[in-house]
């Protein structure tokens, strides 16, 4: 058997599969890119072939057009593909729609590189399935023992308790456009939401696609032609940058939320001055990366980005090898990334 | 209902800048929380009830008993604040049955439990809840919960969810202890007003109206009396046989920052005056200005240090009670002569009387205004003289009439966004003045930041002005190109140790944008400085 890390290695363009010729999430333009799913630090514009899952095709050209990739070549989950020396397959990761673990193997040993992943239940996308491997690539956006996300559900109770409180203010909730905003939007769905649900401009095009590939999300309207009497007691779902900013001057008495799992953290929605913090997350928290790698059995694994030094500590407490990538632009969701440290204005 | 819900809500107060939603989440919380909680738990939030059984040592044997060293010193690290991060990282167990604690439960088992069993019982209690339960349990028992609720916004929103007066709660309040049931019965109408009889409690204070051109035009000089309007902080002085208190204008007992003033009330009155740090001086006590006095606020103990540095005195304005008789319904004129007459019989130690000032007419009455200079003096204070000692703002009744303030042309530096309503507008402006650089040359300090005076339209100006002038972000704050003057105005300048400028001043507001003055013709720093009163004000 060959150790994964004799044809898995990091590269400055990325992490490359060297049998196979491919990079997987490449932060610079390469001839031949695996991409995990569509977020933008994972997938960039301006590849030569793209593979990846349908709906992370679909959302990379809804997200770049042209830059989506030269040529595309779309894999479902399931199937099997030869690439070189190399088999690879695509296993849903349960992050977002499309979102995908690639599983590599070459002469005897398997690689798993996880991308962005959750544990959670999601009626947006396919729940992750873990692959047992040697090395197992993982996230560590959350990879602190203090990210124990709770029950959606009983966030999104909060933001309905609040709106029976406020009945005539707008609810404002801050959410990356693409996942966390279409899983709110069936959150709110589920827990009997049945009123029409107002967007930011930013937050329309991949709703309309989630729709198209088959994710009802029921009534949608522009939050931006909606008057102000329209928006009483209305919940928007805007980008975390446009709740507290010019744009949120239109809604009435906004009570701004923020659906982000750094929201666990109280400084952390003291500075962005959020009124209802959300800790709603499509990433692994801490019990569910220690549980997942323990289903997947790696007596190695690699940590791409986060906090891998609390997790490469855990992992050696378990006799697991844990190594960090430190693979750079990775983490850079605009709702995932911690804030700009708070300063105080200069004293007076 | 249980410790759960108390969590939510101060989270949600937590994060709550409006008053109005302040009040919302309160009212929400008497309709729907039972007795004793509701008043047990509102007792913690105005920090009428305060714990310290448990000791933050403690909270941290307990987590580290529990984690691994390294992740809890790592998460210590990220999070800060350690019972935070106790709070979140705490290994919930699977199968626990227990429930969570009422918050009642919680008092009454600290009150009984012997110090060793604490931290059993406090782990057991963790185990029964999620993260916000777990932070709340935390922050209660560690006597820190801070979640910015005065008692006076808390017995508004009694007041509004039970649609009777807050002076009428304001009176009895004191008088009951946690949790309340003798208020909470009455205000269900359940039972009959609480009856506090001796205990001692804050009867709401009567304020005045600020004095405006049309009102002055009005007045008429035969009835009205004029006094100093100090600057320092109103108090009300209650004694008798019930105990002793000093209440802030706000109802909230502050005696325990001020010992030497309760020890000098050995009697049976309630009085109201200003409480001010005065000093011995030629011909008589001299009043500093406000910034020593703000040495005493706010702390809890006072060490001898303060006692001799800092002493404080109470300037007597009015007589409300005298051993149990109530002379708030007469007039004016009335009640001073009674104060006269009780301060002369029992020369009460550290107070003094408020000079009556003699005036013919408002021209008079407006020069005697012009000359007070002392940094210690805000204005006159107009109170007519049949007036009744009434709760709150009676038109007509009381009149301040501040001096005319200040004025200085600053250069606005940074900005910062606001809170709440203005969260998307830049409207809290740190402003400066010119002085010599030390390597020759010019440079602007800070001595200032206001966050008032403008109108809307000026608001939404300066937040377009900022955005296009920025030249770096600190997290919330802008620092802006230095070209724009700001008229500022203030009450009063007055060294301070505290401030870079060395100045420090009262009460800053923006009065004009000068976009015709260039910023190089700002005020200097020695513009500022010539405001600063050369000596503490005497009593004149």
């Amino acid at each position: 058997m060959r150790h994964p890390e004799t044809w898995l290695r990091v590269t400055p363009e990325g992490l490359l599969c060297e049998p196979g010729g491919f990079y997987i999430d490449p932060p610079r333009p390469v001839a031949r890119a695996v991409i995990t799913h569509g977020h933008a630090d994972h997938a960039r514009p301006g590849h030569q072939a793209v593979l990846a899952t349908p709906e992370t095709l679909a959302i990379m050209r809804a997200r770049m057009g042209e830059g989506a990739g030269a040529s595309q070549q779309a894999m479902r989950h399931g199937e099997v593909l030869r690439q070189g020396e190399v088999t690879i397959r695509l296993v849903p990761a349960g992050h977002v729609l499309g979102s995908a673990q690639v599983v590599m193997e070459w002469q005897g040993s398997r690689a798993v590189v996880s991308g962005d992943y959750k544990r959670q239940p999601d009626p947006t996308c396919l729940p992750f399935e873990p692959v047992p491997c040697d090395v197992f690539v993982t996230e560590a956006t959350f990879a602190l023992p203090v990210f124990r996300h709770p029950d959606p559900a009983h966030e999104v109770a909060k933001l309905l308790r609040s709106l029976s409180l406020f009945p005539e203010r707008t609810h404002v909730v801050g959410c990356y456009a693409l996942g966390k905003c279409q899983r709110l939007i069936a959150l709110l769905r589920a827990a009997g939401w049945d009123r029409p649900i107002h967007l930011h401009g930013a937050q329309q095009p991949l709703c309309r696609l989630y729709e198209e590939l088959g994710v009802p999300l029921g009534e949608l309207r522009p939050a931006t032609v909606a008057n102000k009497a329209e928006l009483k007691g209305a919940i928007v779902l805007a980008p975390p940058s446009a709740i507290a900013d010019r744009w949120a001057r239109r809604l009435a008495e906004p009570v701004t939320a923020l659906a982000s799992g750094w929201m666990r953290v109280r400084q952390r929605a003291k500075t962005r001055g959020v009124e209802l913090p959300m800790v709603i997350s499509d990433h692994a928290d801490w019990d569910a990366l220690n549980r997942t790698i323990d289903e997947v059995g790696a007596p190695e694994v690699w940590v791409t980005h986060g906090r891998d030094d609390a997790l490469v500590h855990a992992l050696a407490l378990r006799g697991i090898r844990g190594r960090a990538l430190h693979l750079v632009g990775l983490g850079e969701d605009e709702d995932e990334t911690p804030a700009e440290a708070p300063e105080g204005a200069p004293a007076a | 209902m249980s410790l759960p819900a108390f969590a939510e809500l101060l989270e949600r107060l937590i994060f709550t800048p409006g008053r109005n939603a302040k009040l919302a989440l309160l009212r929400d919380w008497f309709a729907t929380q039972p007795d004793p909680d509701r008043g047990v738990g509102l007792a913690a939030l105005t920090e009428e009830l305060v714990f310290t059984a448990a000791k933050p040592a403690m909270i941290r044997d307990l987590v580290a008993a529990r984690t691994d060293p390294v992740l809890l010193a790592l998460s210590h690290d990220y999070v800060g604040d350690l019972a935070e991060t106790v709070a979140l990282i705490w290994p919930e167990r699977t199968g626990v049955n227990a429930s969570p604690p009422t918050l009642s439960e919680v008092v009454e088992a600290l009150e009984v439990t012997p110090k060793a069993e604490l931290p059993g019982l406090i782990a057991g209690w963790l185990d029964t809840l999620d993260s916000g339960g777990r932070l709340a349990l935390i922050k209660l028992i560690t006597g820190g919960l801070r979640v910015g609720v005065s008692g006076r916004l808390a017995r508004v929103a009694l007041a509004e969810w039970s649609s009777k007066p807050v002076e009428e709660i304001e009176e009895i309040w004191h008088g009951v202890a946690p949790p309340y049931l003798p208020i909470f019965r009455w205000l269900e109408g359940q039972e009959e007003k609480p009856d506090p009889r001796d205990a001692p409690v804050f009867r709401p204070l009567m304020l005045a109206h600020p004095l405006e051109d049309r009102d002055l035009a009005a007045l008429d000089p035969a009835a009205y009396r004029a006094e100093w309007k100090w600057d320092g902080i109103r108090v009300q002085l209650t004694a008798g046989p019930g105990g002793r208190r000093i209440w802030s204008r706000g109802g909230e007992d502050i005696s325990g920052g001020f010992p030497e003033i309760l020890e000098a009330m050995d009697f049976h009155a309630v009085l109201d005056g200003e409480l001010l740090v005065i000093r011995d001086g030629p011909g008589g006590g001299v009043v500093a200005p406000f910034a020593d006095l703000q040495q005493r606020l706010n702390r809890k103990l006072v060490g001898p240090k303060m006692l001799r540095d800092y002493p404080v005195g109470v300037r007597l304005y009015d007589l409300l009670f005298v051993e149990g008789e109530d002379l708030r319904p007469l007039p004016f004129d009335e009640r001073r002569r009674r104060l006269e007459d009780w301060v002369a019989r029992h020369a009460p130690a550290r107070m003094d009387l408020s000079a009556m000032i003699a005036f013919g007419s408002v021209a008079q009455l407006s020069e005697v205004r012009d000359g007070a200079r002392a940094a210690s003096i805000e204005g006159l204070m107009l109170k007519r003289a049949d007036s009744p000692y009434l709760a709150g703002r009676v038109k007509g009744m009381w009149w301040k009439w501040k001096r005319d303030p200040l004025s200085i042309d600053a250069v606005l530096m940074y900005a910062q966004r606001g809170h709440g309503k203005r969260s998307s507008f830049y409207s809290d402006y740190t402003f400066g003045l010119w002085r010599p650089a030390e390597g020759g040359g010019e440079e602007l300090v800070p001595v200032g930041k206001a966050y008032s005076g403008y109108t809307d339209e000026e608001l939404g100006w300066l937040d377009r002005w900022i955005r296009n002038h920025t030249v770096s972000r600190f997290g919330p704050v802008r620092e802006v190109e230095k070209s724009l003057v700001l008229e500022v105005i203030f009450d009063a300048a007055q060294l301070s140790g505290r401030h870079k400028s060395g100045v420090a001043l009262r009460f800053p507001r923006i009065a004009r944008i000068r976009t015709d003055k260039p910023a190089s013709e700002a005020d200097r720093l020695e513009n500022l400085m010539a405001y600063v009163e050369a000596g503490p004000a005497t009593d004149e």
